[in-house]
């Protein structure tokens, strides 16, 4: 009876009106859906410059590969890249709302968004629900104070690293920085480390495939370097391709004629009185 | 059995040049039992704009209301139709929302942007966008649905072409799935024309 007749936009967060119907559902042996995951390898390391982050490309539905070539690696403000992995709806909401937070806060303040910023604004809202909202992300910056790297946990724990790794391939990634991480690495060799690393998870790991995504961030520039390497090409491709010569049968076929855009071109002549 | 299959479902969008096609299969059931042989799965959101929603049919039917009340909206205050790449954010949005008591839904949407740019895109029951640049499937039938687009799938297919493959790729999908099939819906979107067709398949 509290509910307006019409339905006014949401002012925002969650609504939990359909929870009740759900829980009935389930009762009755209907189990919920899986949900998109991103599987993957998230890496971060701090060079002598900055931080690079890098990320793979694969987004699975339980054992199918759903995306073969998603984007991973989040802007946050422009001297900030988030990786996400976890329940892809949910590293996706959290990094595009503390992006926005993020820009807000640089309009009230004036000033360059810092990396500390960031996390405080991610773990606040991931620890608020729990662990429910499954992301687990690296953070990664070059702000005012110098370059940072981040993991943030789902429960919303924090911890600030020289190097990180996430993800279901995260095991993988983290033998390769363990054995040829050191300081002072130069930008040339800290993207082979990265890239290295990914590729290790890529290959090891089943939740994670096909590219390398690598964000390179320094003092007053980045390079989001998009598919960077791709060890897994389609070479099977026959190059003819299928025909289909006997056709498909057709019952019924309708045309709809789109309507033809009019041009209006302004200053015509002018009204009369 | 899982919520998605209870009324199954088929839905396929491809990209081809300057064109897109989108395709659904005609069954809506109740577990193994048919209760309808020509459900429409897909709608019409404005000319350029077309969403499909598969899983559970009562939620599919609130979404759209939702959807195309927004919309209608927007129309009202832009005085102009929705991009689909906003279109899809507000899609996004609105399964998101209901993170912890989702709608059991994948919407799959297909429109052309601005130059004509063919646009398509799925997410799963809670808003993650799936933005692919050659096909998006869902429903119950997507495993086989992946592994037929995928080997049938070109680059750049004219209008009847694409046609063409998307029924082959859908019919060929639906016939290894129990719960959809019974005929095939397919639009063919162009800069000038929409066209719809129904296809024959195995009614069983």
């Amino acid at each position: 009876m509290s509910k307006s007749v019409i339905e006014m936009p949401p002012k925002g967060g969650f609504s939990f009106d359909l929870c009740k119907r759900n829980e009935m559902l389930a009762k009755k042996g209907v189990s919920p859906p899986s949900f998109r995951k991103t599987g993957t390898t998230i890496v971060g390391l701090i060079f002598q410059d900055g931080v690079i982050l890098g990320a793979d490309t694969r987004a699975t539905e339980g054992p199918i590969v759903c995306d073969k070539n998603c984007e991973k690696i989040h802007y946050m403000a422009p001297n900030i890249y988030c990786c996400g992995a976890g329940t892809a709806a949910d590293t996706e909401a959290v990094t595009d709302m503390v992006s926005s937070q993020l820009q807000l806060h640089r309009y009230h303040t004036g000033r360059e968004s810092r990396v500390v910023t960031a996390l405080t604004l991610l773990k606040r809202h991931l620890f608020n629900y729990q662990g429910y909202v499954s992301a687990a992300l690296v953070l990664g910056g070059v702000d005012v104070t110098g370059p940072h790297l981040h993991t943030i946990y789902p429960h919303g724990s924090t911890d600030t690293l020289p190097f990180a790794t996430m993800g279901s391939g995260s095991l993988a990634a983290m033998a390769v920085f363990e054995s040829k991480y050191k300081e002072g690495l130069t930008r040339d060799e800290g993207i082979k480390l990265v890239t290295e690393a990914i590729c290790s998870g890529i290959f090891n790991d089943l939740g994670s495939g096909s590219n390398v995504d690598i964000c390179v961030i320094t003092k007053g520039a980045k390079e989001y370097l998009r598919n960077h390497l791709q060890p897994n090409p389609r070479t099977y491709t026959s190059s003819k391709g299928y025909s289909f010569p006997k056709k498909t049968e057709v019952l019924l076929t309708k045309i709809t004629p789109l309507k033809e855009k009019v041009e209006i071109i302004e200053g015509g002549d002018a009204m009369e009185e | 059995m899982s919520i998605f299959e209870y009324n199954g479902s088929a839905l396929v969008a491809m990209v081809g040049k300057n064109c897109f096609a989108i395709a659904s299969d005609r069954r809506l059931g109740v577990q193994l039992q048919t209760i309808a042989t020509d459900f429409q799965r897909i709608s019409k959101i404005h000319d350029r704009l077309f969403l499909g929603l598969s899983g559970l049919a009562t939620d599919a039917q609130t979404l759209y209301q939702r959807l195309v009340f927004r919309h209608k909206l927007y129309q009202l205050r832009e005085e102009r139709d929705m991009k689909p790449e906003t279109f899809a954010n507000l899609v996004s949005a609105i399964l998101y929302e209901k993170r912890f008591g989702p709608y059991f839904c994948q919407p799959v949407i297909a429109g052309l942007g601005d130059e004509d740019k063919p646009f398509i895109c799925t997410m799963d029951s809670i808003g993650a966008k799936e933005l692919a640049k050659d096909f998006v499937v869902a429903g119950t039938a997507s495993e086989s649905l992946y592994g037929a687009c995928e080997s049938m799938f070109k680059d750049d297919m004219e209008p009847e072409e694409l046609f063409e493959t998307v029924s082959q790729a859908l019919l060929s999908s639906v016939d290894r799935d129990c719960l959809s099939g019974w005929g095939g819906h397919v639009y063919v979107v162009t800069p000038t024309e929409v066209k719809e067709r129904i296809l024959k398949g195995r009614m069983d």
